[in-house]
């Protein structure tokens, strides 16, 4: 048990990640502020809608897509070599954003139709539908093994820390910043620019869809379009979190956040706090404890979560229940006064 | 085609497209065809093939059972959650003695998914978020720590053959004597409970308040049902992994809510649909050597919710298209037969037959069109139709169906106007609707309480049911000589 949990070393785990391993730790932790920053954004809405387990079915879901992506790919440059499959260009980003909006899309409407036509509830439906894809994405990848260059272990926590082993985007001559990184905080941005200019669709349409009808707001269109967004930000953070964790990173900050404060605006900057924080904590706790950095991401925001949950000022967990503990103890002394008159 | 018969086609034609390609590789490793292997797994030789469909067998009873109950509850996503937190449980009960003993694992599984059920109890009580995120807070937040456990866990000198991320995809290969009877234990005790309590657990899933009323601890029920499905997701994680234990709970059930009405009989569907898609999940999963078990089973019990969806009898897709089909076709004709009697009508009933010429006229159609309806009114025995002077006669079955058409429009129309008192210019469109639907028995009563008025409210003659009924009518029978036979 003791060689479980390594002793914690300060120096190791706080200092080292700041001083020696500097040029590794910075970009790994810019990659999981932006992806744990994008997902919280588009998760607030998830939230809002009520829909946070459509974001676990396409954050399932997304697996076949890429799957069917990287056999593209392969099968595409095979055919341009004359056979033999290249190994460098398997991961195409433009496939993959295809394969990932078209699962995307599937989800969507496999879930819709299930729910409208027949008996079966929405929360079936949803359980139906990516469990299915998953499966056949999980078989698609263990039958063509050689064709997919992808593997369980990704699927399941992703592999952040490997972000500074891509090649590094070039500006001018000089090396600007790995490119997963790059793409992420394009990612980001875009989440940002289209969560801003959007902004009264979105809050219109998650509110009060028959109010968003009548000022001539399309609730589908912008449903829709929500879930074609959500399957890009999936697939772009799937590289780094893997498919289950996504699902951590949509829900968590948002709903820390939403425990805080009931504005819209400040439910957002909370979100993108707790997107830092646990990134930062969460690779720190990584280094600590040797495991997987996108799992101690989780790990972190999820510790974060119960903090707010315990002390946020709306809720008053702690402060309901230590008023309850004043009263029930102010009550027998009440009951004895009655009876001693 | 229709787009979900397209998708499930793709689907189906993937699936096909995946299996000789992969028997291909088999070929090469092991040197058996496919036959060869195909006659292994039916002929039961195989003593570890025996343990995995035993495993299969077990696993689909006890998730076919629970799962009906998730579903009817509309708590499926709780079988989800509950799979993905049970991951710590399982890496603390491998941390006990560093092996993989299952009643430890069990027993560390089942203490983590009850944890979960209660966190998400607690979120949803307490905060102001929904189900549905607490839902997925509670099952990422458990996964992920699993996920830390477990690379801990393989980073230590003794875990690492532990083969502990089996528990993730499933392998039902490494099923052994001590799994099968935990599960046959556990399979026994969920079928006995559910035996013992079926009317109260039946009576608070459909219906709380009653429950409640009648004095029945639907609390108790709930965590009990969630202390069963944490017991039936943890013996299911070896063959299915963690990951897709809640297909094996969700998707059987919901293809057997598909198909009956019945909460018994949907519990023995759901068995079956559970152990079909266990024991044809092996079967793929054997004929492919390593390959996971849990995906296959998964699919396989997707292709039968598929299935129940497309060919259901009565809620089925394919079912239901028809019988909208049938009665579009059946209101056309209705529609048709009216405008015949309204041409007959309009000329005071003389002459013989109606041109075809007279019924386009009369609905603004194309000649083309009302040849088809009348065609169509011929296969039905309701006409005659001669088709070189472009005539049709109204058979007596024909003349009996129009008038009734008619009654049942005009009859509601009346009653629209003097009853409800909707303006007369106002009632023609719902009338239209209606006189398709309405059976004899409210015909009889919309006569009755109309005193068998006889005009409706723009005037016109309403025909009775009696005369109907009489195939003639001895009021206008002399006016009766085109409504039918050849001259």
């Amino acid at each position: 048990m003791s060689e479980l949990i390594p002793v914690f070393d300060f120096q190791r785990v706080i200092v080292e990640p700041w001083t020696i391993d500097r040029q590794h730790f910075l970009w790994v932790a810019l990659m999981g502020f932006f992806v744990a920053a994008a997902c919280g954004l588009t998760g607030v809405y998830l939230i809002l809608r009520r829909m946070a387990l459509v974001g676990d079915a396409i954050s399932h879901s997304v697996l076949p897509g890429l799957a069917i992506a990287f056999l593209a790919g392969s099968l595409a440059s095979g055919a341009a070599t004359g056979g033999s499959p290249v190994e460098h260009d398997l991961r195409s980003p433009t496939l993959m954003f295809i394969g990932a909006l078209l699962a995307g899309i599937v989800t969507t409407l496999l879930i819709e139709v299930i729910h409208k036509k027949t008996r079966v509830k929405q929360d079936a439906a949803i359980g139906i539908t990516f469990s299915s894809l998953f499966a056949f994405g999980v078989i698609l990848i263990s039958v063509f093994a050689d064709k997919i260059d992808l593997d369980a272990d990704c699927v399941l926590y992703g592999e952040i820390g490997f972000v500074t082993l891509h090649p590094y985007a070039q500006w001018g001559g000089t090396d600007l910043a790995p490119w997963p990184v790059v793409r992420m905080g394009v990612v980001l941005l875009l989440t940002a620019g289209l969560m801003l200019l959007f902004y009264k669709e979105l809050l219109v349409s998650s509110f009060d869809s028959g109010l968003a009808t009548s000022l001539g707001i399309k609730p589908g269109l912008v449903h829709y379009a929500l879930m074609c967004w959500l399957s890009v930000v999936v697939v772009s953070a799937f590289e780094a979190v893997g498919a289950i964790l996504v699902i951590a990173m949509l829900i968590l900050p948002g709903a820390t956040a939403s425990l805080l404060s009931q504005r819209l605006p400040a439910i957002f900057l909370g979100t993108l706090i707790h997107a830092a924080l646990s990134a930062l904590a969460g690779l720190h706790l990584a280094i600590w404890l040797d495991c997987p950095a996108a799992g101690a991401m989780v790990v972190a925001g999820a510790i974060l979560f119960c903090a707010a949950w315990l002390l946020s000022p709306s809720q008053r967990l702690i402060a309901t229940g230590l008023r309850r503990r004043l009263t029930s103890r102010d009550e027998p002394g009440l009951a004895g006064g009655v009876e001693g008159t | 085609m229709n787009p979900r018969a397209k998708v499930w086609l793709l689907s189906a034609l993937f699936l096909a497209g995946a299996v000789p390609l992969h028997a291909a590789r088999i070929g090469e490793l092991t040197d058996t065809t496919v036959l060869e292997q195909i006659t292994r797994f039916f002929s039961l030789r195989d003593p570890a093939l025996r343990a995995v469909l035993l495993g299969s067998v077990l696993l689909g009873i006890t998730c076919g059972l629970l799962g009906s109950f998730i579903v009817v509850r509309k708590m499926s996503l709780m079988g989800d959650a509950l799979s993905h937190a049970v991951l710590p449980g399982v890496a603390l009960g491998f941390l006990w003695n560093m092996t993989k003993d299952p009643f430890a694992i069990f027993v560390g599984a089942t203490l983590a998914g009850l944890l979960g059920t209660l966190v998400v109890y607690a979120i949803t009580h307490t905060t102001r978020l929904k189900e549905d995120t607490a839902l997925g807070l509670v099952l990422a937040s458990f996964f992920a720590v699993g996920i830390c456990l477990v690379k801990m866990i393989e980073r230590l000198p003794t875990g690492s053959k532990s083969g502990i991320d089996k528990f993730l995809f499933g392998q039902a290969a490494a099923l052994n004597t001590q799994d099968l009877q935990l599960m046959t234990g556990v399979t026994i005790l969920v079928v006995v409970l559910l035996a013992l309590f079926y009317k109260e657990v039946l009576v608070s899933s459909f219906d709380v308040g009653f429950a409640r009323a009648a004095g029945l601890p639907t609390r108790l029920i709930h965590h009990g049902l969630m202390l069963l499905l944490a017991f039936a997701v943890v013996i299911a994680l070896q063959a299915v992994g963690v990951v897709l234990v809640s297909a094996m709970l969700i998707t059987p059930a919901a293809a057997a809510y598909l198909l009956t009405d019945r909460m018994h009989r949907m519990l023995v569907l759901a068995a079956v649909f559970g152990v079909a898609s266990g024991v044809l999940g092996a079967f793929f999963s054997f004929l492919g050597n390593n390959l996971p078990t849990g995906p296959f089973m998964v699919l396989a019990a997707s292709a039968v919710f598929g299935t129940a969806f497309l060919f259901g009898p009565r809620h089925g897709t394919v079912a239901r298209w028809w019988r909208q089909r049938s009665r579009s076709a059946r209101v056309e004709r209705e529609n048709l037969l009216k405008s015949l009697f309204h041409v007959l009508e309009a000329r005071e009933f003389r002459g013989e037959g109606v041109t075809l010429q007279e019924v386009c006229e009369r609905r603004r159609e194309t000649i083309e069109t009302v040849r088809h309806g009348v065609i169509a009114l011929r296969r039905h025995g309701l006409v005659t139709f001669d088709e070189a002077g472009e005539a049709v006669y109204l058979t007596p079955d024909g003349w009996q169906r129009a008038r009734a058409i008619v009654r049942n429009h005009r009859l509601w129309e009346l009653y629209l106007t003097n009853e409800a008192k909707i303006a007369a210019d106002h009632v023609h469109e719902d009338a239209e609707e209606i006189e398709h639907v309405l059976g004899e028995e409210t015909v009889r009563q919309l006569e009755k309480g109309l005193d068998y008025a006889t005009r409706d409210p723009h005037g016109k003659v309403i025909p009775s049911t009696a005369d109907i009924l009489r195939g003639d009518s001895a009021a206008s029978a002399e006016n009766l000589i085109g409504y039918g036979k050849r001259p």
